[in-house]
This record gives structure tokens, sequence and C-alpha cells, in this order.
């Protein structure tokens, strides 16, 4: 019985590979988006203007207070009740780059403000404008900061995909959820999704640490 | 959105949100419960002189940490009645959930190890103390100060993890939003009244993170 199912689970195996794509796709333009909302309010956060900061601070308590799967059902339960339709897939994007920006928010704010205010005041004392301070001057130091937990907050975007199954986006987690009605192998069905999993998460986990001790190395050497 | 809003039905869904925002408690702390003491055996085994314990806990605590626990949830869900293994949905809930944290524990206690200077540990050895009285006296109050923010950290994202849990049909927080949404069609008014419990929640672990990190940090640990 076993085998019968094994062999059917390997005959299902495209399916999975949809959902691997499925996975990707959605974890890929919510990196994408994420990170450009996340560095842009992460900025503003880090800046000078009181009531942006004090929005911003709200928005990211807002969002880490409340659970991701919450968020995911508001986004697409709620949104449509204000004249806004939404279709599992975009609801699915918009609620994790939502989630990922308010976190990069943070990376990005605390790696600016852990530069030294000296290395500002030279910037200003040079003449160059608060666009070329933060182009040239605070940017590329704050970035060996930021990286590393950059990284690790993709891990998480990846992991926390797996919720947007429950609208109904057929990611690998839905499709395993789909498999199992039909091949009664719980363990091995979920298995498999979770190599798959795995297989993504390992080598970034890796990358992340890599990436950790190589930059604290360059900065113990200024 | 707002003039639509129907206070009248929150308030009568009150007492079955009181009631899930319990449940709620009862299996966060259960799993927070086990889930550091999962954590300290994992780091225990990891930290071991015996290759395979310490092979052992890297395999579990990786494969954790690379995997979501919304599919470690489902493999246990789905896994454990084909192998023979019934359980109430609660209990399995709780065993993912805490084996998930248990993982994270593992690694914040071990970098809280870790961070105490070896020779604090010799000097313990030097002085005549057994490998407990080191642990108890030495290691553990240092190690305990240095991590208890990160434990936190862990135990609010817990909490939020434990929505999940509503997706194999327990009845907590965010299932509250679930029912109010199929009963009366109503999702803003359910998943807002969900997601204001959840920040209750975070509130009051945030507060006690600042409070713990201003008195229970041992400076000398530094």
């Amino acid at each position: 019985m076993l085998g019968f199912y094994f062999s059917e689970l390997m005959r299902s195996l495209p399916f999975f590979l949809k959902g691997v794509w499925m996975t990707v796709a959605v974890a890929g333009l919510s990196l994408i988006f994420g990170t450009i909302i996340g560095f842009i309010t992460g900025i503003a956060r880090a800046g000078r203007n009181k009531p942006a900061r004090l929005i911003i601070g709200v928005w990211v308590d807002l969002i880490r207070g409340t659970p991701f799967l919450v968020q995911v059902f508001i986004i697409f339960f709620i949104l449509p009740g204000i004249g806004i339709e939404l279709e599992a897939f975009p609801a699915a994007v918009i609620a994790l780059s939502n989630l990922t920006a308010s976190f990069i928010c943070e990376i990005v704010a605390s790696g600016i403000l852990a530069v030294p205010t000296g290395q500002r005041e030279a910037a200003t004392a040079s003449g160059l404008s608060r666009y070329q301070q933060l182009r040239f001057i605070v940017l590329p130091q704050a970035m060996r900061t930021i990286i590393p937990p950059l990284v690790g907050q993709y891990v998480l975007l990846i992991k926390d995909s797996s919720v947007v199954s429950a609208i109904g986006v057929v990611d690998i987690t839905r499709v395993g959820w789909l498999t199992v009605q039909r091949i009664l192998e719980g363990m091995m069905v979920f298995g498999l999704v979770e190599i798959l999993y795995f297989a993504i998460c390992y080598p970034l986990i890796n990358l992340s640490g890599f990436l950790e001790r190589r930059m604290t190395v360059v900065t113990t050497k200024l | 959105m707002l003039e639509a809003f129907n206070f009248r039905v929150i308030l009568e869904y009150l007492p079955l949100y009181m009631q899930c925002f319990v449940a709620t408690l009862w299996l966060s702390a259960l799993s927070l419960l086990g889930a550091i003491i999962v954590g300290i055996i994992a780091c225990a085994m990891r930290l071991s002189q015996s290759r395979t314990m310490s092979g052992i806990a890297g395999i579990y605590i990786e494969s954790i940490r690379s995997t979501p626990l919304l599919v470690q949830l489902y493999f246990f869900y789905f896994g454990l009645p084909t192998i023979g293994i019934m359980l109430p949905e609660w209990v399995t809930g709780v065993i993912a959930l805490t084996l998930n944290s248990g993982a994270y524990y593992a690694e914040i206690i071990r970098s809280g190890i870790q961070a105490i200077h070896f020779g604090q540990i010799e000097a313990g050895i030097a002085s005549g103390l057994s490998y407990f009285q080191r642990m108890r006296y030495i290691i553990l109050p240092q190690a305990l100060g240095m991590t208890i923010r990160p434990m936190l950290g862990q135990a609010i994202v817990l909490v939020k993890d434990s929505s999940l849990l509503s997706l194999i049909s327990i009845v907590e927080l965010t299932r509250a939003g679930q029912l109010l949404t199929s009963e009366r069609f109503m999702p803003a008014e359910g998943f807002l009244t969900t997601a204001a419990f959840y920040l209750v929640l975070y509130y009051m672990l945030k507060t006690f993170s600042n409070w713990s990190e201003k008195r229970l940090i041992f400076r000398e640990a530094h």
C-alpha cells in the first residue's frame, strides 16, 4: 500500500512543481515590493520628519502585533466590502509585501541609526545635499548592518508565504493539502512538502549566517 | 466603512471572543512551557561532546527552522493518524507549536550560553564547582539575563503563530473571526475584533519585554 501511494505521489510531482512555482512567484513579487516599500519607510523612520516617524511606527506595531493569517483574512475578506475586489493571488502579494515591508522598515531604520553621526556631520560640512549624504555616505555604511538580517527576513518571507494557502493560493502547502485528500499518507505527502521548502530556505539561512560573519569582520577591521 | 461597522454584533459575540481569548492564552502558555523545556534539552544536546547527540539536535533545529510552521502543523495533523496515533486537534496543535518554537529557543539559549566568557567556566572548575553548580550559579543566571529579550520576542511570535491552529479547526481567536464571518457574513467586525485582541496580548508582552530589559539584565555579563 505504501509503495502504491509512493508511486502515486511521484506521479503528482508535476503538480508539486507548479506549487513551487507559485510559492516562488508570490514570495518573489512580495520580496521586490516589500524591499522597495521597506527601504522608503525605513529611511523615513530614521529621518527628521516627526509625523512620518510616528505614523510609520504605528503601522509597524499594528503589523507586528497581529498574526499574518489575520492580516491575510482582513485583506482578502474586508477590502471587497469597501469596493476593492481582489483575487487570491494579488491579495496574497499585498499581504505578504505589507508584512515584509514592515519588518524591513525596522531593519533599515536601525541600520541607518547605527551609522555614527560624525559621518553625517562631516558630509554636511563638505556641502553634500541631504540626498547625496544618504546616497553616498549613510546608506553604503548602513548596508553592512542591513544585509544579514535582510536575507534572514527573506527566509521568513518564504516560510510565511505558506499561510496564503489558507485563502486558496495554490502554492506548495496548498498542493500538499489537496494531495493529502487523495493520497492518504500525511507524513509522506507533507514530508515531500517540507523537503521542497527546506531546499529553498536552508541555503538562504546559511547565506544569512555567512554574511553576518563576513560583515562583522569587515566592521571590526575599520 | 465605519458607519456600517456593527458594534452590536461584536457585543453579542463578546462571550465567544473572551472564551477564544482564554483558549489562545492556554494554547500559547502550554506551548511556551513545552518549547522552553524542549529548547533547553535540544540546546544541551547540541552543545554536548557526543557527535550523535549534537548531530540529532542539529538536524532537528535546522529542519524546523527551514520549513514553515503551517507545513509542520499539517505534517502532524495528517501524518500522525496514518501511523496509528489519534490525538485531539488541540494536542496536535500544541505539539507542533512546541516543537517549532523549541528549535528557536534552543538557538536563543545557545547564543546566550556561548556569549559567556570561557574564563568564567574555567574559574568555576578551578573553584571546584560541579557541573550543576556551574550551570546553576555561573552560566544560567547570566545566560538568562542576556536572552530574556529574544525569549520574550519568540513568545510574541508563538502567540501570533497560534493563529494557524484555526486552520486545523481548533477554536481560538482567529477561529472566532472565521465563525463571525461565516455565520453573519461580517468579516470586518470578525477579523478586526480578532486583531484587536491579539494587539492587547502583543502590547502586554512588549511592555513586559521593555521592562525586563531594564530590570533583569545582569550588567556583569557584558
